[in-house]
């Protein structure tokens, strides 16, 4: 435990600058804009108009509305930072079994008494669990100040501070999106399986290998679907097996596989975020979709244990 | 003497060509062996073979365990380095012995910052900012305070200058090791280790073709400097090799007893290096 607490503190040694300053400077941006979008609706309407929902929120004087507003701006910030984690994190995959051979510098890891799987399973763990993590807390920090902001702003237009905080519910919303992280795991589990596969394979570029093998592969099948006139099989291969080798990464990426009951309002966001809650995200476990993408992703990271180990060619 | 590594009939093929073809040798405890061969005569293959880095044919016990299948146990009580400077470059020198001493159970802090101590390095350093020779002083400082059975060196000390170099085998000599370690080394370099030597082992075509201790070497070859009218002479006895200086020949032989070339010249004990290029002639003919 010792040991795999040190592996996935030397990943972010390696990538301090993707894993934090990144993700920071991406909330830092988000606060930034949305600042800068305020003191435009500000300056031009005066009447609270920059945004639609928050304005009706204003002339109803509803504050249930106006705090649902407040708890998808976290949402959203965090979704901003998320994107950008996700970018950096398929990047950090891609390199992550193939820039030490590359430099040779696997050749000093390997005379560590360190195993093969442990080393593979810091790097999985890194890239799906603790940069993900490390977006939640920024992209909480972030939405926080703007909210707070945001709370300053609506005082000026006739809300009173504490009954505005009261009806947002930031606790609520950081539990939600801390206990997501498992299932965005989960989801991007074959991406990123497929992707450290490609690191520990490929003799070079990787990532030529990693767009290459699906995205041809997805055209060859469309090519022999237009052939048989049958494009059936060809958009859920695309959506099954390229988009989920190389998209699962998407924040919210899952929400294609939940519960299809469940109608979302745009006009009214304190009923869209009531139903936008943990069991809606956790319907995706009812989809074979999640299960099959797991056991794939558990394949790859396998079998990329298997070539980091027996890989030799330093 | 209890042997550290022992290997039999190693054979490793890549594609059509062997690189070990049936290498079969015995390492013992406290020893200090050079691996010595041309280019491609096996040498990385057979250290990679021994630190589980690669597979192969054959029977090899490292310590008594299987590298292929015991690599992670292995690498407890065994050390390399394998090349020079492929220390990670973003790493940081405090950060290198941070992560060693939390993840090695044999490594010893203390004696590593003894041994930093003595150098320029600055904890806050990065790799990329030092030089080569810095780089080795920093892979030695940390491979020195573990406390392994083998250490084994892989070209250690390549495009290094001499006074790297010098301090780098010196430092092995006197700071680490004792008859409780053992430590196999290759290089080309042979004239620098020749001193610190107790085996030699000479690599040809992925086969052992000698394998003696210094002292047996010492005893078996022979170099005699001999005059025009004995050249004949020394032919008769099966030289390994002749070579012309100053109008003189020297010729090296293998187990000619002393007493019948002391007649023909001055003798004197042949260093590694004509040793070995007596020993490798023709290899890249």
């Amino acid at each position: 435990m010792k040991t795999f607490y040190w592996l996935v503190k030397r990943e972010f040694w390696e990538h301090k600058g993707g894993f934090i300053t990144a993700p920071i400077v991406a909330g830092i941006i988000c606060f930034l804009l949305n600042a800068m979008l305020i003191a435009f609706g500000e300056g031009h309407y005066g009447g609270g108009d920059f945004h639609t929902n928050f304005s009706m929120a204003y002339n109803s004087e509803n504050l249930a509305q106006a705090g649902a507003v407040i708890d998808g701006l976290l949402y959203g910030v965090t979704m901003m930072v998320m994107i950008v984690t996700a970018i950096v994190v398929f990047f950090y995959s891609l390199g992550s079994l193939y820039d030490d051979r590359r430099d040779r510098s696997i050749l000093f890891w390997k005379s560590l008494p360190l195993s093969d799987t442990s080393t593979v399973l810091s790097k999985l763990a890194s890239a799906v669990i603790v940069a993900p993590a490390v977006a939640v807390v920024v992209g909480v920090v972030a939405g926080l100040a703007l909210t707070i902001m945001f709370a300053g702003v609506a005082t000026f237009h006739g809300f009173s501070l504490w009954p505005l905080l009261m009806q947002a519910h930031p606790i609520k919303v950081m539990i939600n999106l801390v206990l997501l992280i498992p299932l965005y795991a989960l989801w991007a589990l074959p991406t990123v399986g497929w992707l450290m596969l490609c690191s520990a394979w490929a003799r070079s570029k990787p990532f030529l290998w990693a767009i290459a093998l699906p995205v041809g592969s997805g055209v060859l099948v469309g090519w022999w679907g237009l052939m048989m006139g049958n494009g059936g099989f060809t958009s859920l291969y695309w959506r099954h097996v390229v988009g989920r080798l190389l998209g699962g990464l998407t924040p919210g990426g899952w929400m294609t596989e939940t519960s299809k009951l469940v109608h979302f309002d745009g006009d009214n966001p304190a009923s869209a975020l009531e139903k936008f809650d943990l069991t809606y995200h956790y319907s995706a476990l009812a989809s074979p979709a999640l299960y099959l993408g797991v056991l794939a992703g558990v394949a790859m990271i396998a079998a990329a244990i298997w070539f980091r180990r027996w890989r030799d060619d330093s | 003497m209890t042997a550290v590594v022992t290997a039999n009939g190693l054979t490793k093929r890549y594609k059509s060509q062997a690189a070990l073809d049936g290498a079969t040798f015995q390492i013992g405890s406290g020893r200090i062996v050079g691996l010595i061969g041309p280019n491609g005569a096996g040498k990385t293959t057979a250290l990679k073979a021994i630190l589980g880095l690669t597979t192969f044919d054959g029977q090899l016990e490292v310590l008594g365990l299987d590298p292929r299948k015991d690599r992670d146990k292995l690498m407890e009580q065994v050390c390399f380095i394998a090349d020079v400077a492929v220390l990670p470059r973003w790493m940081k020198v405090g950060d290198a012995v941070d992560f060693v001493a939390h993840t090695h159970p044999r490594f010893d802090r203390a004696k590593c910052e003894a041994f930093l101590a003595r150098t320029k390095l600055q904890p806050k350093q990065k790799v990329r900012q030092l030089s080569k020779g810095m780089i080795v002083q920093l892979h030695l400082a940390l491979v020195m305070s573990i406390d392994a059975k083998l250490l084994v060196l892989d070209e250690p000390t390549l495009g290094l200058d001499i006074l790297y170099r010098k301090q780098f085998y010196q430092s092995l000599l006197e700071d680490y090791f004792d008859e409780e370690k053992t430590i196999l080394v290759t290089t080309h370099q042979v004239e620098e280790i020749e001193h610190i030597l107790t085996d030699l082992m000479f690599i040809r075509d992925g086969k052992i073709v000698l394998d003696a201790d210094m002292d047996t070497v010492g005893e078996r070859f022979s170099e005699v400097l001999v005059s025009a009218e004995f050249a004949a002479a020394a032919r008769q006895l099966k030289p390994l090799d002749e070579r012309q200086v100053f109008g003189k020949s020297i010729f090296l032989f293998d187990n000619v007893s002393r007493p019948e070339l002391e007649r023909l010249g001055e003798v004197r004990r042949p260093s590694i290096g004509d040793l070995f290029v007596a020993t490798m002639k023709g290899t890249y003919a």
